[in-house]
């Protein structure tokens, strides 16, 4: 019988951080991540964890800290959100390019100005290409899973990649929900020892990493980096199989919900699909074929499952919960609607920003943006590609 | 310049994973000019080879000669050149 524990997100991610027992973790609070790293602190004290933890001045120390140790051999963790990700920007690519596996767990906030501390996925979509793999979280418990899981395939000898588990803030980070939790020999069995592929502590063996790299490699060395990320995705499935034996929590790259006989869905990230499972029950009692995607991995972008999925369908609503400014509709819009150019049928896609800032979401929002695919499929024509939900005009 | 390796070939990360092996990154191929000797005029003062910066002066030390330029990592710095008291023993002159 597994164990159910109250846990809000944060803790949960804390919890899982215990378990996993990291050899370093170096971070800096801000909020609606700081809960986290405080109850991991907590652990460190009272002497339930290993792990080396450092305290750094800001998240570019943060990211440094965690390079370094990586790079010496250790298995590494942190955690931040919004602007600390920001700060982080430099070292993200670097982390990634030297095929470290980092696990970070990240609660999605908006990025200033004006200030909020609210959720949004600016953060985390800005760094989408910066060669890190990107889990996306719905609830607590999945928090929970994917940072264990991510330990797993960050460092699959196939994989070597650094890995974002994302969490809404405040909506899941802050909201105390039921977590079934797994035991600490099982988490330990599971994950298994780590073994630094070129540690820099192997002082038999010394190693140069980030040396110099010009025109005539970078470019095969971005080639390689590409390959990698590409070729996780077997590896993300393959955990994901194996956490659900153990746990009997299935994971896979996407998630569907009422989508076999569906006409019409939304494809989501994060706690909005639970939002979305409301609405489109409600839908469903009234006769209508509406069902929803969710995209738990977004990087590496799961495109031929993405096309599997959402090619029969009439008409797709994608909910983005952050801005490319300027550009045409939100990243996952424009990635979904990618995807979908070669495929067999091709529905129409309506992109609906909404939650900006931590504004709510409602299952009638859901519900709205659904009607009115469903309407511009009917008319035979899109008008608008972009529409907004929840907003004041 | 030695042979560039594909992608395929690349330990991951872009990382040496072997010491020591500057001397396989052959550097000369970063020079606009070079450096050539007339034996008839140099004076074996080793000038040359005490300003060298990148070590690309050849010399028979037991037999007080100065032999060659290392082209291989000579940049074409021009310092010796410039040291050499024997004139014209040393000309800078374009890379083709």
């Amino acid at each position: 019988m597994a164990k159910v524990v109250g846990f809000n997100g944060n803790a949960a991610v804390a919890y899982a951080m215990k378990q996993i027992n990291p050899d370093v973790v170096a971070a800096y609070p801000i909020t609606p991540q700081t809960d986290c790293v405080e109850r991991f602190a907590e652990y460190v004290s009272e002497g339930l964890v290993d792990s080396e933890f450092i305290t750094v001045e800001s998240e570019h120390s943060a990211m440094s800290a965690c390079i370094g140790a990586a790079a010496a051999g250790g298995r590494v963790m942190t955690a931040t959100a919004a602007n600390g990700l920001a700060l982080m920007w430099e070292m993200l690519y670097i982390a990634a390019s030297m095929r470290l596996p980092i696990v970070m767990m990240v609660t999605n906030r908006a990025l200033s100005g004006n200030i909020n501390i609210h959720c949004d996925h600016a953060d985390t979509m800005g760094a989408r290409d910066a060669g890190w793999i990107h889990l996306f979280s719905e609830n607590a418990q999945e928090a929970y899973d994917n940072t264990i899981q991510a330990i797993k395939i960050a460092e699959d000898l196939g994989v070597r990649l650094p890995i974002m588990v994302t969490q809404d803030g405040f909506i899941i980070s802050h909201a105390v929900e039921r977590v079934e939790i797994l035991e600490d020999e099982e988490v330990k069995n599971f994950i298994g020892a780590y073994k630094g592929r070129y540690p820099l502590l192997d002082l038999n063996n010394p190693v140069t990493y980030g040396p110099i790299d010009l025109f005539d490699y970078y470019f095969e060395h971005k080639r390689s980096q590409i390959e990698a990320i590409d070729n996780c995705l077997p590896v993300i499935e393959r955990v994901g199989k194996e956490f659900g034996e153990l746990s009997g929590r299935n994971y896979e790259l996407l998630e569907g919900y009422r989508l076999e006989d569906a006409e019409y869905a939304v494809v989501a990230l994060g706690s909005t699909c639970g939002t979305a499972r409301e609405a489109i029950d409600s839908l469903r009692e009234k006769g209508k074929k509406v069902g929803l995607l969710k995209m738990r991995c977004f990087r590496p972008f799961p495109r031929e499952s993405v096309i599997e999925a959402l090619s029969p369908l009439k008409g797709i609503a994608v909910l983005d919960r952050s801005v490319s400014f300027g550009g045409f509709g939100g990243p996952l819009f424009t990635e979904v609607r990618s995807a979908l150019y070669d495929a067999p049928s091709r529905p129409s896609i309506i992109n609906f920003f909404y939650g900006l800032g931590g504004r709510d979401i409602y299952p009638e929002d859901i519900e709205k943006a659904l009607e009115k695919t469903e309407e511009v499929v009917k008319a035979g024509k899109i008008e608008q590609h972009i529409d907004y939900l929840g907003l004041r005009e | 310049m030695s042979e560039l390796k594909g992608w395929k070939e690349l330990v991951p990360g872009g990382l040496i994973v072997e010491a020591g092996n500057a001397k396989e990154y052959k550097t000369g191929d970063w020079r606009t000019e070079k450096p050539e000797l007339n034996p008839e005029k140099c004076i074996h003062c080793f000038f040359c080879w005490a300003y060298c910066p990148d070590n690309a002066v050849i010399v028979d030390a037991e037999a007080g000669k100065m032999l060659a330029f290392n082209y291989d990592y000579c940049k074409g710095c021009g310092i010796c050149a410039a040291a050499c008291p024997a004139k014209g023993a040393i000309t800078m002159v374009p890379e083709r």
